[in-house]
This record gives C-alpha cells, structure tokens and sequence, in this order.
C-alpha cells in the first residue's frame, strides 16, 4: 500500500469511530455515562485531526473534549443530584455517584 | 402561526440552506489535494513572519484580531459562569469529607500532575513553533492542577489553586492581548500588527508578537479554566440548598 492509501484507510477509520461514538453519546440517556460516551467522542475526533494532519485542533479538542466537559458535566449531575437527596449529605467524591 | 405554516417555512428555509451549502461545497478545492489557495497563502506568510507554526502565525499575526474576539468571548463566559453560580444568600457552606482513593489512582495522579503541567507550559512556550499554543497548554495547566482534586482531596486542591490571583491574572492577561496591540499604533503601524523584531526561524525568541499574544492567551486560559472550574466544584462540593438547613 502507498502512504495515500495508508492515510486514506486511516482517515476512513477515524470517521467510522467519530460516527460510532457521536450515535452512541446521542443515544446515552444517563447523563453521567453520556459524559464518559462524549470523552470517548473526543478522543476520536482527536484521532480524526491528527491523521488529517491539523494537531493544533486535534490538542484543543483533546484538551476540551475528553478532559473540561466531561468533568463539567459530572459536576453539575453531582449537583444536581445532590440537591434532590434532600438531607442526605454525600461524601466529597464526584465518582460515587450511582 | 399554525403548525402547517411552520412546517413550510421550515421546509422554505431548509431548501435553501441546502441549495446554499451544496453550492458552496461543490466549489471547495478537492479534498486531499497538495494545492490550497488560501493555505498557501497563509503558510507563505508565516515563513516570511518568522513563525514556524503557521497556524500560531494565522491565530496572532495575521488574523490576530479574530483570536482577540475569540478571548474576550472567553472572558466574558468565564464572568457569566461566575456570575450565575455565585453563592446566594442562604446557601450553607458545608466541609466536604475526604473520599477514599485507590493508592494506584493516587500513585499515578502524583505521576502524571508534574508531567501534565510541564506539558502544558512545554505547549505554551513553543506556541509559536510547534502544534499547539497558549489556548491548548492553557487548557492542559489547568487539567493538570485538577489532577490534584482527581487523586488526593478537594482540600489539596484549593492549597495548590491561589483563586483570587488566577482571577487577576485572568483579567490581566484579557487587558494584555488588546494593550499589547496598542503597540502597532506606537509604531504608527495598524493595531495588533506585528512590530516587534521578528528572530531567527525557529528559534524560541522568534515571531515577535505571536509569541507574546501566545503566552498573554497561555495565562489568560489556563487561569480562566480553573476559575471556571472552580465555581462548578464549589457548587458541586461545598454548597447545600438552603432548605436542607432546617
């Protein structure tokens, strides 16, 4: 295989990963597994624009993608769900949620 | 307006955002080829700058008044954040319990914090070189002093995370982008143009301005995140419904 075919195959991978894992963070209902589903999603599309050559993009999204919003997202479900347990304190961590 | 109605509008509309988007793709440049018109055009102007990463060139040299918009948006959603999850009056401030963390989970947030966080500088400081710049390694700092939330305690954190400077220095940072432009009008030059003395390529003192609007955007994320951050945890950790105080 030449390197085009080689990075056409690689670019054709990191699409079907982009696509599997965009369905299923749609298809998630569960806010705190939605969060894990979109830091998997922004690890693919990472994947995505390293192999289509853009590293200063594929850094921001890493950065942003798998690491800020998801943990955004676990904060405000654990305050979410902290105010609806009413007078039952949890303990400090945000990965005892149920 | 009834629902038919709306119906068709949309369906108005949407033919001609299709019509609109087909028409404009089908002129794009084929996907893949070597030749593009305006990445020529952009790296040309990025050797002639000095700067080696033609994409730090495009953000703080030849476009840099987008990424200064692009900054204040950020600013400016940082102070919404902070604004909207302020404690309100009657808001009880509870003393979060330690958790228990794994000792290998311990073990590699000690690891992997110092390695985060001089990857981080590593990624600013060669902003105007390598992939990469103040927005990424800003966002890496500050991953990398949650980490000490993630693996040891949300108490060890607030010791390693100096709040009140890193809102100054955010604020801070924001002002310096737009005075350092002021710089070009000094120079009787157009405002943010790069006046400063352009180095040798490829060296780190290269670039003139890029690689100071760089670092100004370096401080301004990396403080801005763990603000923003922060707010979200102490909503998340230490603050209770004031009903839950009867």
């Amino acid at each position: 295989m030449t390197t085009a075919q080689v990075s056409y195959l690689l670019i054709g991978l990191a699409l079907v990963c982009v696509v599997v894992a965009a369905t299923a963070a749609a298809l998630t209902r569960d806010p705190v597994r939605q969060s894990v589903v979109l830091a998997v999603l922004g690890l693919s599309l990472a994947l995505l624009f390293t192999v289509l050559e853009a590293p200063d993009v594929a850094l921001s999204q890493l950065a942003v993608g798998t690491a800020v919003t998801p943990l955004l997202i676990l904060l405000t479900v654990r305050k979410v769900r902290r105010g609806a347990a009413g007078k039952r304190p949890e303990g400090q961590r945000k990965d005892d949620e149920g | 307006m009834s629902a038919r109605l709306r119906v068709r509008l949309f369906l108005g509309a949407a033919a001609v955002v299709a019509a609109a988007l087909v028409w404009a793709i089908t002129g794009l440049p084929r996907f893949g080829t070597a030749v593009h018109p305006y990445g020529s055009r952009a790296v040309a102007a990025a050797i002639r700058q000095h700067t080696a990463n033609a994409v730090s060139s495009v953000n703080f040299d030849q476009r840099a008044l987008d990424t200064l918009g692009e900054e204040s948006i950020l600013y400016a959603a940082v102070l919404g954040a902070i604004v909207l999850l302020r404690r309100l009056g009657g808001e009880r401030r509870e003393t979060p319990r330690p958790g228990k963390v794994l000792p290998t989970t311990r073990l590699l947030g000690a690891t992997l914090a110092p390695v985060t966080i001089l990857t981080g500088v590593y990624i600013i400081a060669h902003g105007a070189l390598t992939p990469g710049g103040g927005f990424q390694g800003g966002v890496v700092l500050a991953t990398g002093l949650h980490l000490a939330y993630v693996a040891v305690d949300y108490r060890v954190l607030e010791r390693v995370r100096p709040l009140a400077l890193l809102e100054a220095a955010e604020a801070t940072a924001a002002g310096a982008f737009a005075a350092l432009g002021l710089a070009g009008l000094a120079a009787g030059r157009a405002y943010l143009e790069n006046v400063l003395p352009l180095g040798t390529f490829g060296q780190l003192s290269s670039s003139g301005l890029v690689a100071v609007l760089n670092a100004a955007v370096g401080v301004e994320v990396a403080s801005g995140v763990t603000v923003l951050l922060a707010q979200f945890l102490e909503q998340a950790v230490e603050l209770a419904e004031p009903e839950e105080s009867q």
